[in-house]
């Protein structure tokens, strides 16, 4: 067992919000969207927060961690906000069965650079590695392997929780699973995680094996993923949201697994479990809006679609280009200009393909210029508002002030509604709250949990109050 | 709460039964705004006009008392409204009296009721809206002014300087609150056909309240700090605030 700090010093915000104890500070989502105000406390160590539990907060408290979701579900305006990112002591590595104990505030990024090292690697990995453990939780967030690994939390074997009553709960699935699944995906309102014990994942080298091709059409992209399932570990295809017609759907499409010792090329074989790439350069803060414009977007999405090979193509590259390809920009969130961008991301249930090709073709004729929309499979989920079920899940990003967007979107909530799917709450701004129970028919068997942890409702956030989340 | 699009949720109105204020909520109800509450001076009166903005929608409209002239009641009405409905998104300040220029240029007493109703009871009563605004972080403040606002008219200049002294005051108020996650809007209409102006001859740029009422949630979508209507007016009164004085004088209206 190895037990010590993540690093000497503390990871750096790559949001720029290192912040001061106890400061009012403006908090917005990755989207930038809706900023509000809040006081940001520093959590220190676990005992700050039964510390501020303490005290009546008339606007009540919520734990935040990078950041990264894209709209206000990090959010408490006018209340307390926990900031968790210096609670990231590791506790225990177990290099034989492959666990780690870490507090909340630990990211990704630092438990990659941790473990790689190791052979060991997270068995769900999101699409940045600049989230917390607390926020993946929270979010019970996937990765393109969910169709065979599922979800974040089903990885976590425990967790802490300090609940607003005052109590300090060991949970796990098997002890406590009504805390346990309330919690992953509760979006914070449960109480404040403090730190989990994670299963890792095995690998033989920090390298995938990327095998690329490209589809014709979305008939084509949905069959090809459809028999990949049992082949691949992740899988993910990047739709051309801007192609229309017999093209309509036309993809680039990725499968990929962990690249064996005997997948690298000799020369690299002995160092096979190398450091990730240092990040890149910012995007500038001067960018106004409009740089992501139909034109634009246009431009790219041919350029991405040529630029993947015509035949079907196997490489071997480094895992973090492969799992987080836009890490490489730091604050790229910045290019859509200060009004901000929202992300769309849905899932309806197998079987209702054509509520996926509805929202392309909308999408197209909607006119909003969105990069390449994402086209992922899932497996089924426990969380009781996880996003995850079993279907098609599909995510793009548009700039809030595209022309249309209100009524775009509103549609396409009805068209996932009645599919029976759902929006993903960590990434949304805008929901109509009377769509939420229909999305997560789950709900009311949240709330009664939520409402024995934390009676006096204590817990607090702006996605909760804009769509009445507590009840 | 405003979402990422800039809709809001809850709404407090000021002066809920001026001509530009319910536009203005009749806008929003098509939008997603489910609850509304209308202060106006007289409740008993207003019952139909609520009756009709309730009709064919499932935003919940509740009317209270409110009186810009009960300056010591405004902090108790502030504290009673945000104690009963909590927070609140948006709060449109829309009460205001024209006068008759004529008469309260001759009139002290008349021309005193027009600054108390525009500026002193707006003012009176902005302060603790403020405080609540910037305690729960987040929320716009919207404040009817006027393009007579700009630059004092003879036709006008008791309610223009009124509107100057409250246009002063918000964009003040807006800076404070900057970094609190409150939004001040001022709001420069320019002649709007409403009852209050019905028996007056249209100027050039003359506008109605659903123009003003969409330029109102448009601007509240975007954050803007100042918007006029119909924009062009803008341009207008830059150009206007520079006429010599023995030119602007003569000019007609």
């Amino acid at each position: 067992m190895i037990a010590a700090g993540l690093r000497g010093k503390s990871i750096p915000d790559p949001n720029g919000e290192t912040l001061a104890d106890g400061a009012q500070r403006l908090l917005a989502g990755w989207g930038r969207t809706i900023p509000t105000r809040a006081r940001v406390r520093r959590v220190a160590g676990p005992d700050d927060v039964g510390a501020v539990f303490g005290t009546v907060w008339p606007r009540g408290v919520l734990a935040r961690g990078l950041g990264r979701s894209y709209g206000d579900a990090a959010q408490n305006a006018g209340g307390e906000v926990l900031d968790m990112t210096s609670l990231q002591r590791v506790h225990g590595l177990d290099l034989e069965r492959g666990t780690v104990v870490v507090d909340a505030g630990a990211s990704i990024d630092a438990l990659i650079r941790l473990l790689l090292p190791f052979g060991w690697f997270l068995p769900v990995s999101p699409g940045t590695r600049y989230v917390t453990v607390g926020g993946a939780i929270a979010s019970d967030i996937h990765g393109k392997n969910h169709h065979r690994d599922g979800s974040f939390c089903e990885h976590v074997s425990a967790f802490v929780l300090q609940t607003p009553a005052g109590e300090r709960m060991d949970v796990t699935p098997q002890g406590r699973p009504d805390v346990f699944w309330a919690t992953a995906g509760g979006m914070g309102l449960t109480g404040v995680i403090l730190s989990a014990t994670l299963q890792l994942l095995r690998v033989q080298t920090s390298h995938m094996r990327v095998v690329t091709q490209r589809t014709a059409d979305l008939h084509d992209t949905m069959a090809r993923m459809a028999a990949g399932d049992g082949i691949h570990r992740y899988s993910v295809a990047w739709i051309d949201c801007l192609a229309r017609g017999r093209r309509l759907g036309r993809s680039v499409l990725l499968g990929a697994d962990h690249a064996t010792v005997e997948d690298l090329p000799a020369p690299s074989r002995s160092s096979a479990l190398v450091r990730l790439s240092p990040r890149g350069l910012a995007a500038p803060c001067w960018i106004a809006d409009g740089l992501v414009n139909r034109m634009s977007v246009a431009a790219f999405n041919e350029a991405y679609f040529r630029r993947a090979p015509r035949k079907r193509h196997i490489a071997i590259r480094p895992l973090d280009r492969f799992f987080y390809p836009l890490d490489s920009v730091r604050r790229w969130n910045r290019l859509y200009g200060p009004r901000g961008f929202l992300q769309y991301h849905f899932v309806v249930p197998f079987g209702c393909e054509d509520a996926i090709r509805g929202a392309l073709e909308r999408l197209n004729n909607g006119g909003c210029p969105s990069f390449l929309a994402v086209l992922k499979r899932f497996g089924g989920q426990q969380g009781m508002l996880s996003f995850p079920m079993p279907g098609w899940t599909m995510a793009f990003d548009v700039p809030a002030t595209a022309p249309g967007l209100a009524a775009l979107l509103d549609g396409l909530d009805l068209l996932v509604a009645e599919a029976g799917g759902r929006v993903y709450l960590a990434k949304d701004s805008r929901l109509r709250p009377e769509l939420l129970e229909a999305m997560y028919p789950r709900l009311a068997g949240w709330r009664a949990i939520r409402e024995q942890l934390d009676p006096d409702r204590v817990m607090r956030s702006d996605l909760a109050r804009r769509l009445g989340l507590a009840g | 709460m405003k979402n990422g699009l800039g809709s809001v949720q809850s709404v407090l109105v000021l002066g809920g039964g001026s001509d530009i204020a319910l536009a203005t909520v009749r806008v929003l109800m098509d939008e997603r705004t489910q609850r509304f509450v209308l202060g106006v001076r007289d409740p008993k009166t207003f019952g139909q006009v609520a009756g009709s903005l309730r009709a064919g929608h499932s935003a919940r409209v509740d009317v209270v008392a409110f009186d810009a002239l009960k300056f010591e009641a405004h902090q108790t009405f502030v504290d009673d409204i945000f104690g009963r409905h909590g927070d609140f998104d948006l709060v449109l300040l829309a009460f205001g009296v024209l006068g008759e220029q004529a008469v309260s240029e001759r009139d002290g007493a008349k021309a005193r009721a027009i600054v108390e109703a525009n500026f002193t009871g707006a003012v009176s009563v902005i302060v603790p809206l403020a405080q609540r605004l910037r305690a729960q972080g987040h929320g716009t403040l919207v404040v009817l002014s006027s393009v007579a606002a700009e630059r004092a008219r003879k036709s006008n200049f008791v309610y223009g300087a009124s509107k100057a002294g409250l246009d002063a005051f918000a964009h003040g108020l807006g800076d404070s609150l900057a970094g609190s996650g409150v939004h001040v809007m001022v709001v420069r209409p320019g002649f709007v056909h409403t009852k209050m102006t019905v028996n007056m001859k249209a100027p050039p740029f003359a506008t109605t309240p659903d123009v003003v009422a969409k330029a109102i949630v448009a601007g509240v979508r975007r954050n803007a700090h100042t918007i006029w209507v119909p924009g062009v007016l803008r341009a207008v009164m830059t150009v206007l605030r520079h006429v010599p004085r023995g030119v602007f004088r003569r000019l007609p209206g």
